[in-house]
């Protein structure tokens, strides 16, 4: 019983209900063990299955709801809510943490491809944004924008990407003045270059998107740990003045 | 509560306002802290309340001195061992402005809050490679991000800070030493609260939040980014406003 007590105690995010996109795979993977782990409960959305099914089995329906979802469909966004609602209770955190990050240069992409990803990191974003606002206002909450140091800088063959991005991170501020009054914050989160499957993928094929290992202060790419621990920081009440704001999980890289 | 056990701090300005929060949360979460400041302060009630195994106080000390820095270090070594973390937390405000402002207000202000980091920084960086690593932290303010009337010096020390961070931040990288600003802005120290001068401060109601920070909200920053848990994080600021910037 003493240990039951000690760690509700140091649990850093319980009664915190988070709804997350972007959940069974990556950084996403890993925000939902971490929330859960600090006391948070989970409703969690991805486009695909992935690993949503195990994480529940290992994490267990107490703690995390898995849905498919589109981030592109508000019909998706409210029924998640919905959902999360019954099971949890009202939502009062929100990762937007669904993206992709194909390869297209300016003057080559097409117009559908440049629209794929602004739907996505964007207008998924937005979507997301919107749909739970209602909640948060109820007691107050935290919204992170998982953006990217491409949101503070460029990178060649990323057009698109750097576009949703650099919105990303103008709709984090705009949405903060908006909903100072409610007690809702927003931030955005800009991981460098993460170790998952999205920047192994880039890595694997030929362009100047990826900068070289070595050409890192760090020497390394960030570990998606390492940005969940940044989620959990927005995420709890240490951070109750934090609104509008970046955190920059880069390794020193947009300091050159 | 142990986000920091077994890391080693020094914190500057440790006799009053923030100072005396960032001491509180890490040795909350289990650092020991070697504080120091110009004036007593309150510094020796702060050890009676945490104990003289978890915090160490020396006043009369001066962060633009640098023998002093070496003699807080050497303290340091002596009383818990070599330090990972550093916070560069003193800092002072005088209303200035460009064409009034004479040129020994400018440079106090520079001297403390701009000087004073710099020289705390090279002081530490030989005990934090020798310790395998660390964190650097150094409080800037809104004021590295924007500007303030009747602030000049205040702002021109402030951006200094911000970008001695990135630039030590580079250097360091190799050493597995981080180096971050945490940017608050205005917030409930006596520094603002007992100052009538122009410029010092906006008013709340000013504020997307309504309110000020208060400071163990921005002691928090600093414990995240004197944890591993910030462990890729180097070069950049914590923006601790309340949106104020967004606007």
């Amino acid at each position: 019983m003493t240990s039951q007590k000690e760690n509700n105690m140091t649990q850093r995010l319980a009664g915190k209900i988070a709804v997350l996109s972007g959940g069974a795979s990556g950084m996403g993977v890993s925000h939902t063990r971490r929330l859960i782990r600090e006391g948070a409960r989970v409703i969690s959305f991805d486009l695909n299955e992935g690993a949503g099914p195990q994480l529940v089995d290992e994490l267990g329906e107490d703690k995390l709801l898995f849905l498919r979802g589109d981030v592109r469909k508000a019909e998706d966004w409210e029924r998640a809510v919905a959902a999360g609602r019954q099971r949890f209770g009202t939502p009062n955190v929100l990762i937007n943490n669904a993206g992709i990050s194909p390869l297209h240069s300016l003057e080559k992409v097409s117009e559908e491809d440049y629209r794929r990803v602004i739907d996505i990191n964007q207008i998924g974003t937005f979507l997301g944004m919107r749909a739970l606002v209602p909640s948060l206002r109820e007691s107050g909450g935290s919204i992170i924008n998982i953006a990217s140091t491409a949101a503070l800088v460029a990178f060649a063959d990323l057009f698109p990407y750097v576009a949703s991005k650099w919105a990303v991170r103008g709709m984090t501020k705009a949405a903060a003045l908006e909903l100072a009054k409610d007690g809702i914050r927003v931030n955005a989160v800009c991981p460098g270059d993460t170790d998952t499957p999205m920047i192994r993928a880039i890595a694997d094929t030929p362009s100047g998107a990826l900068p070289p290992t070595d050409d890192l202060p760090f020497k390394r790419w960030a570990q998606p740990e390492e940005v969940s621990a940044a989620v959990v920081f927005l995420a709890s009440d240490e951070s109750s003045y934090m609104s509008g704001g970046e955190l920059v999980i880069d390794g020193a890289y947009t300091a050159q | 509560m142990d986000r920091v056990k077994g890391k080693i701090a020094i914190v500057s300005g440790a006799g009053s306002g923030m100072g005396l929060e960032h001491v509180r949360a890490l040795v909350r979460e289990g650092a020991r802290v070697v504080g120091f400041d110009i004036a007593e302060g309150e510094g020796p009630g702060l050890v009676a309340e945490l104990g003289a195994d978890r915090f160490h106080f020396l006043p009369r000390r001066s962060v633009t001195s640098a023998s002093d820095w070496a003699d807080v270090v050497r303290e340091c070594e002596i009383t818990y061992g070599a330090p990972s973390v550093l916070v560069n937390n003193a800092g002072i405000f005088r209303s200035t402005r460009l064409e009034s402002v004479s040129e020994e207000d400018y440079r106090t202000v520079i001297d403390v809050n701009q000087v004073g980091p710099f020289l705390g920084m090279r002081a530490v960086v030989p005990a934090m490679r020798y310790a395998g690593g660390g964190s650097i932290i150094n409080i800037c303010s809104t004021s590295g991000l924007v500007a303030f009337e009747d602030n000049f010096a205040y702002v021109a020390s402030k951006w200094a800070l911000r970008g001695m961070t990135k630039a030590a931040a580079l250097e360091l990288a190799a050493d597995g030493i981080r180096v971050n600003a945490v940017c608050p802005g205005e917030t409930e120290t006596p520094m603002l609260l007992n100052s009538t001068e122009p410029g010092t401060s906006l008013p709340p109601e000013s504020f997307p939040f309504g309110r000020w920070a208060r400071p163990e909200e921005i002691a928090f920053a600093v414990l995240f980014l004197a944890s591993d848990e910030g462990s890729y994080m180097s070069g950049s600021e914590v923006l601790v406003d309340g949106a104020y910037t967004a606007a």
